[in-house]
Order: C-alpha cells, then sequence, then structure tokens
C-alpha cells in the first residue's frame, strides 16, 4: 500500500485516495468535429504502460482534490505528484 | 503403551506443569512448553498423516512453520474446528484435541493409500491429462477428487472467537529474534529508534537460544547464554515493543506489513472466553529489518519421505529445547556440518547417535572430529540410497558417491535406525524480502540465493541474508545495521567470537541411487507429493519456465507454498534443462508468508458490521409501522407495510391503489441531493445534462438525464433552480456519490475554468413526497399559508415555505404520475414533518408505501429507472427518450458517442413496453425475449427489466429491452419459461395516463 503525497494534504495512505487512469488525456473542445476513430481515441484509448505512467489520482477520502502522479508500474515508486494544470515533470 | 522418550529438558520446558491432550483419539501428555508435535514425539508417535496424492503415511519432519506433514485439524466442535494447521506450531493447552487430515477410516489404516501402490499411474499433470475429458464428466470427477483431496473440513457454525485490527507505526520493524533480530532491536531502540520485534514463536532467541556447547561462544560465553543477557536487557528498553507469536504473513511496498498477533490460542479454552483470539496488525515502518532466518534444506533421495525422518535442526530443536528424542537409533545424512552440531547436542543429552553419512569426502571440522572423539562412526563419501518401513523409518541403504556425485559405486551397507535426520545445507528465508520487491541473487558457492537490491528502505541481516555461521552472523550484522541505521558503532563492534563451522559443502540437488529415476520416489515437495521424477517428466514433456513446471507438477503449491523442496525443484530443473540457477529465478513467494485465519482477515467487519448502514431520519417510523426493509446500496429503504396478514403482493397492490386513488406517502429521503453554486452554474448543468439548462427559471423544476462520456445513461433525476447562480440537483439513491465524483472530476480537471461550487447535502435534507388526487388538500392543511393554485404553483416548480417556524423547500415534481409534492427539510425536523403530514392525511386515508409501489407507479407511467431498466449500454435514443437530447446544444458530456457507428444502429436493444396475452400473467424480470422458439439456436431478442401487477390497470405490465424494439410497435414476442412460452405484445411504454391529466387532477 502506497503513502502518497498528496499536493494539498501531504502523505497520505493509498486507501484514501482512489486511481483514476491515465493523465493528460485532454477533452477535445470540438467533439462534434472529430471522426468516430478520432472520438475512439480519446475515449476508448489508453497506454497501459509497464514502467513510468502519467497517471490521475484522487484524494477521495480527504481533500477530493484531483492531481497527477508519476509512477513507476513495475515496482510502484512514485516519482514525482503534482496538481492538474501543471507540467508533468520532465522524465 | 508408548514409550517415553523425554530427557533432560532446559528450562524451556515446565516439567510440573503436565497436561493432557487427545491426538486422533487417544490420551496424551505433555508438559507446558511443549508443540503438539514435541508432545507427540515425547509419546514416540511420529505417524502424523498421509500425504496428499498417494496417501503414503507421513510423519512429523520440522520444528517449524516450514513443516509439510504434520498438518492437522484441531477440534471436533462445529464452530470452533480448524483445519490446515501444523502441529509444530500449536502450543498444548488442558483439553487439546487434534486429529490426522487426509486419512481416511484412520492414519494407520488408510484406504486411499491404495494410490501408493497405483503412483505409476500417477504421473506429473495426472489430473490434467486424465479428468479433463469429455468436459461433461467433469462434475462426477470433481465429487471424486474432492472426497479423496482430504484438505481438512471447515467449521459449520459461526466463529464464535472475537478478532481484531490494529494499526502500528513505528521507525523501525525487526522481523525475528534470532540473534541477529535481537541485535538489531536493541541497537536500534538505544540509537532512539522506536521499535518494534516480532517473532512467530512464543519465545525470543531462535536457534541460539539453546545452543549450549563449547564450539560456539561470544565473550567467553556458550552463545545461548550471551543471547539470553541481551534478551533480557531489551526486555527492558522503553523505546522497544516486543510481540512474540506474532508471524508477519506479507509485505507491501512503502514497508506496509501485515502480522498476525496470536493471542489465545495456547490458553485452554476456558480462559480464552471474551478474550481476542487473533489481531491483524497493519504495521507502517519507516524501516524494516527481516532477519527471519534461514531454513534447512532436505535431501532428495529414494523414499525420503517416511515417518521418523526430520530435518537434522529439528532433531537438534527437539533435544535441546523440548527435551525430546525423536529416536533410539539415530542416524544423521548431511552434506556440511549442521549435522554435527546435531550430533553433539545428542550426545551431550545422552541420546544415541548411530552413524553420520557426510556426503562430503574428508572435511577439517572440529565439530566432526568432536564427533569422531565419540566413537561415532562416520560414512565420508557417502549418500542414503533408499529407506525401509512403512510406518515409521527401520533401515536405510547407503552407498558411496562416485567422484563426479553423479553415481553411486561400491556395495551397498544396510544400516538400521529409528530415525533419519536430513541436513541439505540452509536456504535463507527470502520470502518476505521478495514479497517486498526485492530482487535476489545467486552465491554460486553454496547454491543460495540471498537478497540483492531493495525496493524499500530495509535490511536483510543473519541467515537470510545468507550469513550462516555465528562469526559471519556477528561481523557482517553490526556492520550493515551502522550503514542502515546512519550511526557510528554497536555495541558489538569488538565481540569475541568462538564459531566452529567448516563452510564446506557438498550440494548435490537429486542425490544418485543404484536404480533408474523412474522406479523411485525421490519427493521434492512432501505436501503436494511432488516427486524428482514428475519435474523430469514436465521438463520432457515440453515445459521450460519455472513457474509452469510449478503448476503443471504442482511442486509448491500446497499450505507450505514449498519452503522446503523449491530450491531442489529448480535445482533439478537447472540441472536437467543445463540452465544455470541465477538465470531461471525462482518462482513467487505470495502472502501470507503461514496461513491466516478468515477471522483475522476481516476483524471486527462481521455481521452488522459488516457494511456501513444508512438509515433515513424518518427510519424509526418505518420500524414503528411494521415495514419491511430493502437494501439500496448502504441504505435500508422502507420496503413495504404489510398490514396484518398481507403478504408482499397483498400490501403493494393495496399501496399502490392507495395513491391512485387517494393519497400515499414516502420517504425519498435517500435520494442524492447536490447543492450548485456559482456564475456558471447554469452553464455547468447544460454541459452535464442532455437538454438545456439555461432558460429554466427561478423556481422551476426539471428533469436531467446524465450520460457518460460514451454516450450511455449514467445518472438521472430533477434539479430545481432555487436563484440565478442556485441549484439543487437530485440523483438516484445508489448514484449519489458516483455522480458527485463524476462532476468533482470535470470542473476540477476539464472545466477548472467555471465558476462552480458542488456541496452534497444528501443527509441534511429529508424528504417527504405526499402524491395523489387528495395530495394538494393535504399539503394544505400541512402548509395552511402556502398558495397551491396551479396559477401560482403549477407543475415543476418549486417555493420555500415553513411549516411552524421549520424552513421547507416544496417541490411539486412527480415520479409516480399523480399530482404529487415533495417537502425538503432540515433532516432532524423530517420525522415531525412526516407525523404532521400523516396527521393531516387521516381524513383522506393517506398510506404510506414503499419502494416497491414507487417502482409499480412509476413502471405504470413507463419512467425508467437507470441501473434497472439501463445497464452501461442504453443510450437516451434506445430509452425513446430522444426528446430530452438538445440538438441545439453545441456539446453535453456523451454527446458525440450517441453518433457514433456503433451507436446510430437501428437494431440496438430499445427500450419498450410488454403486455402478456393473458393479462393475470406477470412475466419474469430478466426473461428473456425471443420471436421465433421453433429454429434453432433461438435468437435471443432482449429481456424484460421491470414487471408488475397493475392493480390501476388491472392488468400485468411491463418493460424490457428489444432488439430494434422501436419499430416492432404491436408485434407479438414470446418470453420462453422453464414450463411454458409466454406470449406478449410491444406497447408503448406508457401505460397509463398519456395526456398527464392526473398530474393536474
Ligand atoms: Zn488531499
Amino acid at each position: 500500500m502506497f503513502i502518497i503525497n498528496c499536493p494539498f494534504c501531504g502523505e497520505r495512505e493509498q486507501s484514501e485516495f482512489k486511481a483514476g487512469g491515465e493523465a493528460h488525456i485532454v477533452r477535445p473542445k470540438q467533439p462534434t468535429e472529430l471522426s468516430d476513430d478520432q472520438w475512439a481515441e480519446y475515449l476508448f484509448m489508453r497506454k497501459n504502460i509497464k514502467g513510468v505512467q502519467f497517471e490521475r489520482w484522487n484524494h477521495a477520502h480527504g481533500c477530493r482534490k484531483w492531481f497527477n502522479m508519476v509512477r513507476d508500474t513495475s515496482n510502484d515508486k512514485i516519482k514525482a505528484v503534482y496538481k492538474m494544470g501543471e507540467k508533468p515533470p520532465v522524465e | 503403551m508408548t514409550k517415553n522418550l523425554r530427557v533432560k529438558s532446559g528450562k524451556f520446558i515446565d516439567e510440573t506443569y503436565r497436561i493432557s491432550f487427545k491426538f486422533n483419539g487417544s490420551t496424551y501428555y505433555g508438559f507446558k512448553g511443549d508443540t503438539l508435535s514435541s508432545a507427540l514425539l515425547a509419546n514416540d508417535v511420529h505417524l502424523v498423516g498421509r500425504s496428499f496424492k498417494y496417501h503414503r503415511p507421513r510423519g512429523i519432519m520440522t520444528a517449524g512453520s516450514e513443516e509439510p506433514n504434520a498438518i492437522v485439524q484441531l477440534h471436533d466442535n462445529s464452530s470452533r474446528t480448524e483445519p490446515n494447521v501444523r502441529a509444530t506450531e500449536v502450543e498444548i493447552y488442558e483439553g487439546l484435541e487434534a486429529s490426522s487430515q487426509n486419512c481416511w477410516p484412520s492414519v494407520k489404516f488408510d484406504i486411499g493409500g491404495i494410490n501408493n501402490f497405483l503412483s505409476p499411474l500417477l504421473p506429473a499433470g495426472f489430473y490434467y491429462k486424465t479428468f479433463m475429458w469429455p468436459a461433461s464428466f467433469w462434475e462426477k470427477y470433481e465429487y471424486f477428487i474432492r472426497r479423496s483431496a482430504g484438505l481438512g473440513k471447515s467449521p459449520t457454525e459461526p466463529d464464535p472467537d472475537i478478532y481484531e485490527h490494529k494499526y502500528i507505526h513505528c521507525d523501525v520493524l525487526v522481523v525475528g529474534s534470532g540473534i541477529s533480530g535481537v541485535l538489531a532491536a536493541k541497537t536500534a531502540a538505544k540509537n532512539g529508534f522506536k521499535t518494534l520485534l516480532v517473532d512467530e514463536k512464543p519465545y525470543l532467541g531462535g536457534s541460539t537460544i539453546y545452543q549450549k556447547t563449547d564450539y560456539f561462544k561470544i565473550n567467553n560465553q556458550t552463545s545461548s547464554s550471551w543471547l539470553e543477557k541481551e534478551i533480557n536487557e531489551i526486555k527492558k528498553l522503553k523505546n522497544l515493543e516486543i510481540k512474540i507469536r506474532t508471524s508477519v504473513a506479507a509485505y507491501h511496498g512503502y514497508n506496509f506489513l501485515l502480522a498476525r498477533e496470536n493471542l489465545t490460542d495456547h490458553l485452554p479454552i476456558d480462559q480464552r472466553k471474551n478474550k481476542i483470539r487473533h489481531r491483524l496488525l497493519k504495521i507502517r515502518a519507516k524501516k524494516v529489518i527481516t532477519a527471519t532466518g534461514s531454513i534447512e534444506r532436505p535431501m532428495i533421495f529414494d523414499n525420503n519421505d517416511r515417518p521418523g525422518i526430520l530435518l537434522s535442526s529439528a532433531i537438534k530443536s527437539y533435544a535441546d529445547f523440548f527435551g525430546v528424542a525423536t529416536g533410539e537409533k539415530n542416524i544423521l545424512l548431511t552434506n556440511n556440518d549442521s549435522a554435527y552440531e546435531t550430533a553433539i547436542s545428542l550426545i551431550q543429552k545422552g541420546i544415541n547417535v548411530e552413524a553420520i553419512i557426510d556426503n562430503r569426502e574428508e572435511v577439517e571440522s572440529k565439530l566432526l572430529y568432536e564427533v569422531e572423539k565419540n566413537n561415532i562412526k562416520i560414512f565420508k563419501g557417502f549418500t542414503v540410497i533408499n529407506t525401509f518401513g512403512y510406518k515409521r523409518i527401520n533401515k536405510i541403504s547407503i552407498k558411496k558417491l562416485s567422484k563426479d556425485g553423479q553415481k553411486v559405486v561400491g556395495s551397498r551397507i544396510n544400516l538400521s535406525c529409528d530415525c533419519l535426520g536430513i541436513s541439505g545445507g540452509w536456504t535463507p528465508a527470502v520470502h518476505l524480502f521478495t514479497q517486498s520487491g526485492g530482487k535476489l541473487k545467486f552465491r554460486e558457492e553454496d547454491q543460495v540465493f540471498i537478497p540483492n537490491i531493495y525496493s524499500s528502505d530495509q535490511l536483510s541481516i543473519g541467515s537470510c541474508n545468507g550469513d550462516f555461521t555465528l562469526d559471519e552472523i556477528l561481523i557482517n550484522a553490526p556492520k550493515s545495521l551502522k550503514d542502515f541505521l546512519n550511526i557510528n558503532n554497536t555495541e558489538y563492534d569488538n565481540l569475541d567470537i568462538v564459531s566452529s563451522t567448516n563452510k564446506s559443502k557438498r550440494n548435490i540437488w537429486l542425490l544418485p541411487s543404484d536404480k533408474v529415476l523412474g522406479k523411485t520416489k525421490s519427493f521434492v515437495d512432501y505436501q503436494n507429493d511432488a516427486t524428482a521424477k514428475d519435474i523430469k517428466l514436465a521438463l520432457r514433456e515440453g515445459f521450460r519456465s519455472i513457474e509452469h513446471v510449478k503448476r503443471y507438477t504442482t511442486t509448491g503449491m500446497g499450505t507450505d507454498q514449498g519452503k522446503l523442496g523449491n530450491m531442489h525443484a529448480l535445482g533439478i530443473i537447472s540441472e536437467t534443462a543445463g540452465a544455470k540457477m541465477g538465470e531461471l529465478g525462482t518462482t513467487t513467494f505470495r502472502p501470507p508468508y503461514t496461513p491466516l485465519t478468515f477471522g483475522t482477515i476481516v476483524g471486527r467487519n462481521v455481521g452488522e458490521y459488516f457494511d456501513i448502514i444508512r438509515k433515513t431520519p424518518i427510519h424509526n417510523w418505518h420500524v414503528e409501522h411494521h415495514a419491511k426493509f430493502e437494501n439500496v446500496g448502504q441504505w435500508k429503504r422502507a420496503w413495504y407495510y404489510p398490514k396484518e396478514n398481507e403478504n408482499m403482493h397483498q400490501a403493494v397492490q393495496r399501496e399502490s391503489k392507495a395513491a391512485r386513488e387517494s393519497a400515499g406517502i414516502l420517504d425519498a429521503s435517500t435520494l442524492g441531493k447536490i447543492d450548485i453554486q456559482g456564475t456558471d452554474a447554469s452553464e455547468f448543468l447544460n454541459r452535464v445534462y442532455t437538454n438545456a439548462w439555461s432558460k429554466l427559471a427561478i423556481g422551476k423544476c426539471r428533469y436531467g438525464l446524465m450520460l457518460n462520456e460514451d454516450g450511455m445513461v449514467y445518472d438521472d433525476g430533477v434539479t430545481t433552480r432555487l436563484g440565478e447562480n442556485h441549484y439543487i440537483m437530485t440523483t438516484t439513491t445508489g448514484g449519489a456519490a458516483n455522480v458527485m465524483s463524476k462532476l468533482e472530476d470535470y470542473l476540477q480537471t476539464e472545466w477548472p475554468e467555471l465558476d462552480v461550487y458542488l456541496t452534497s447535502v444528501t443527509d441534511h435534507f429529508a424528504t417527504v413526497s405526499v402524491c395523489g388526487p387528495n395530495s394538494k388538500k393535504i399539503i394544505s392543511k400541512v402548509i395552511p399559508d402556502l398558495d397551491l393554485s396551479d396559477e401560482s404553483f403549477p407543475h415543476m416548480s418549486f417555493k420555500d415555505a415553513k411549516i411552524g417556524k421549520i424552513n421547507c423547500r416544496v417541490m411539486r415534481i412527480s415520479f409516480t404520475g399523480e399530482l404529487s409534492y415533495e417537502i425538503n427539510i432540515q433532516a432532524n425536523y423530517a420525522k415531525s414533518v412526516w407525523e404532521k403530514c400523516i396527521e393531516c392525511g387521516k381524513d383522506f386515508d393517506i398510506t404510506p408505501y414503499g419502494t416497491e409501489t414507487m417502482h409499480l407507479l412509476r413502471a405504470e407511467k413507463g419512467f425508467i429507472i437507470v441501473g434497472q431498466d439501463t445497464d452501461a449500454t442504453m443510450t437516451p435514443i434506445d430509452l425513446q427518450m430522444d426528446w430530452i437530447v438538445s440538438k441545439k446544444k453545441y456539446d453535453f458530456i456523451g454527446k458525440r458517442s450517441l453518433y457514433r457507428s456503433d451507436t446510430i444502429r437501428e437494431d440496438r436493444k430499445q427500450l419498450v413496453g410488454l403486455l402478456t396475452e393473458n393479462p393475470d400473467e406477470v412475466l419474469e424480470e430478466g426473461a428473456q425475449i425471443v420471436a421465433n422458439v421453433d429454429k434453432s439456436p433461438i435468437e435471443m431478442l432482449g429481456h424484460v427489466t421491470s414487471s408488475y401487477y397493475s392493480p390501476n390497470l388491472k392488468k400485468s405490465i411491463a418493460l424490457g429491452v428489444v432488439k430494434g424494439g422501436k419499430n416492432m410497435m404491436g408485434q407479438k414476442l414470446i418470453i420462453p419459461m422453464e414450463k411454458k412460452n409466454i406470449n406478449v405484445t410491444v406497447a408503448d411504454p406508457v401505460f397509463l395516463d398519456k395526456e398527464n391529466k392526473r398530474l393536474n387532477a
């Protein structure tokens, strides 16, 4: 069970958090202009990387804020956490 | 009568405290401090069970948690009986009853033993190969497999014991209290670290605590007396908490560990009352030191599994610690110096050692010389090739090993014995280390896997780190502790150490025999009866991956997870396949290290504490009025209110009629409520609902449908505009939390520019819903100064009002199709308002109704319930709710998905009404819908989602989803049931009052 450093609250147990899938998938501003394939790319396609992955997490049983996390899925090491809208740390 | 094999024991056994216990129905005696296995061995009982596949007689093999054979069932009592308990870990207590598992009718005469003679027919993968075909026979095979499998019996009554969970936070956790664990705990605690020391055994000190020879000394004392003083000192340390009988089950990432503290299993039953039996410790440690020791390896040769064959270290432990001789004619087989330590202990205790068979040729060993001095015959360069004796070993055959160790040469020598100790060297107990994500490396010189790369702030010391001898431990552990704890020195930096072990070892994974392998039974995994032959067969059949060989042969898949034999399996694979051990890797050791009881896992979360129960503020009224309740998520909702002898159907019919003919009252407090404020609140609603919200006037209500981004219906409910920038949204009861999360997600991540604030107010407000043609009259009595005229207070509008001093929000909205008012009040006033409505409704025979009637009434109107009439595959178009999807809005959640090639298919399942040919026939929800039963395979068109008998329409009505249903109006379809086919006609889903006249009645 991880210890996650919520950017708003500090270190908390993983059981307080909810994982929210891959980060930095921006909802298209003009969905109606997209082809079925382009929309499907946004809607369904996820990388599911073994290694360093950018993820969304929510401090559901805490401040309820969403934030981003860089995690190595092969060993669960959390490399960074940062607020929504902030640039991911360069890898 | 059985023999007494008790010899002079140390101070660990209290010979003044005699305890009687039962094993397989016979009464035996032991002493306080005995385990079930030591007490049985003291009574000369070796045969304790039968093996899993061949039902071979098996005896106690070890003295610890790695025991593969002595697996017993405790108690006959139907609530406390417990299977799969290791006799080596059971501390005896007055009244203990235990019996052998996996034997029928008795351990001495076992019918399954016939499998032993059939063993040529039971090779590796036997079950996979034999029981696969024909598939239809599986059920029959399964019955016999399960019957003979013999994994003990589970209790048939609820567990009477109490369990609990506890969180522990510490700076340093030390796992294992052997010599290295004790010095680690003392060093950490004395340097200011808040330290926790745990050990699975009931005492501290590991195997050093009974090491009493001059061959192992520290500062001029025997290692045991030196350690004893250390233990006495650490017991006084304030910074150190010590927990015995505490076994670490799992080591997760970020130094989170689970341990089981056993508090009462060693007490007589009558002293356990009202005490916590097991405690699951959830430990978060800043640093972890694993000092989990090592497990002695058995050796693999023909018939290496007979009762009376034990690990050499176990024989030493029984003699030194428990004062029990495991035999009167002992022989030891070894490939290293450990067996000589055992021999010296036995000699000291006056227990006869007949001979030692050493795989090694001439070695310079002080321990060996000491044994030789006692005129004990040592066969150097020999090995055991076979053993004899069915229920107890009585003879062994030995032969000289060839130079390369691949063959045996010379003539066979037979030696009689009643106990054979085997020592194949030591395997570091790296289970916890690997669970934590650590990576091992293989050390060629003594063929062991040792910790290499740590994945957390952790240190392995002592023999679990591959330091097997006293000098290695005492030199290396303090060094690595200094680095790990970042301290300059320890008390142990300048110890005067005497250690006499010669480290040489002649490792042969599979000892040679004069028979061909196919004719031998050389067990690698005792518990699962996997032999060397099985592993070689798996390799011949093409299995290469260690993980595959494990599953095919079931090696390491017993409750002991192959603690003894896994390394030999790897070794045999390595030798046979010509692969390097280090490259093969090990199989994954999974938690728990030793089995946990279910009670430990669930702790206090049993019965009514299993999950949270949510009750509305009106709950007690429902209870007082004999409501039956149904669970909706965590909520208890009034389901129906039976009168006298009414059954559910009768009550629901009565409640439904009353609501339509006069007045009904429903507790709708469980509906999710979200308060939405901010200058962009209207825009926000535009984006999350399918319909338009900007033009909704203040004081008006609107029904909304919320989709997922994939276009499928997610939730629905009525939202009311309370002010220019203020709305209150209602959600389904079950969907409330998810809707809140989803809205927060979009606000925080996609649309952070919107000025919108969300507050969940589900529990703050209660909702009393009064419906029916007389509802207006009742509300006018409840709130006399509220103008209820249609002009001032039309359908789908809201007003603030006061009931006495209580502020309330009254909405005129309807989920039943009747004229209907919902009063929202602060939750703690809800019961009085409810009672006032009942009081004011008396003249109109106001009838409380529950969720079942609510469902019936809305079905008459064709209103959907999200989650019942929809699953995650229904679009609003599929629901024939095109009217609610705005064509004008540029975007909303899910809009783009509504015209994907898949969602615009005409033949998707669509919601329709269904009327049965026989108006009294009520369909079953979930029943399949077809068009044609004559042509097979029958095409399934859909299923029934809601179905009721409508007392108001006096006929059966149903909703269902049917492929292309929208264009099938009036068509006949069939519901095929087990005993008959029911004819139905596709109808409009709105069955009652299509013109909505009743809303304004
Ligand atoms: Zn937080």
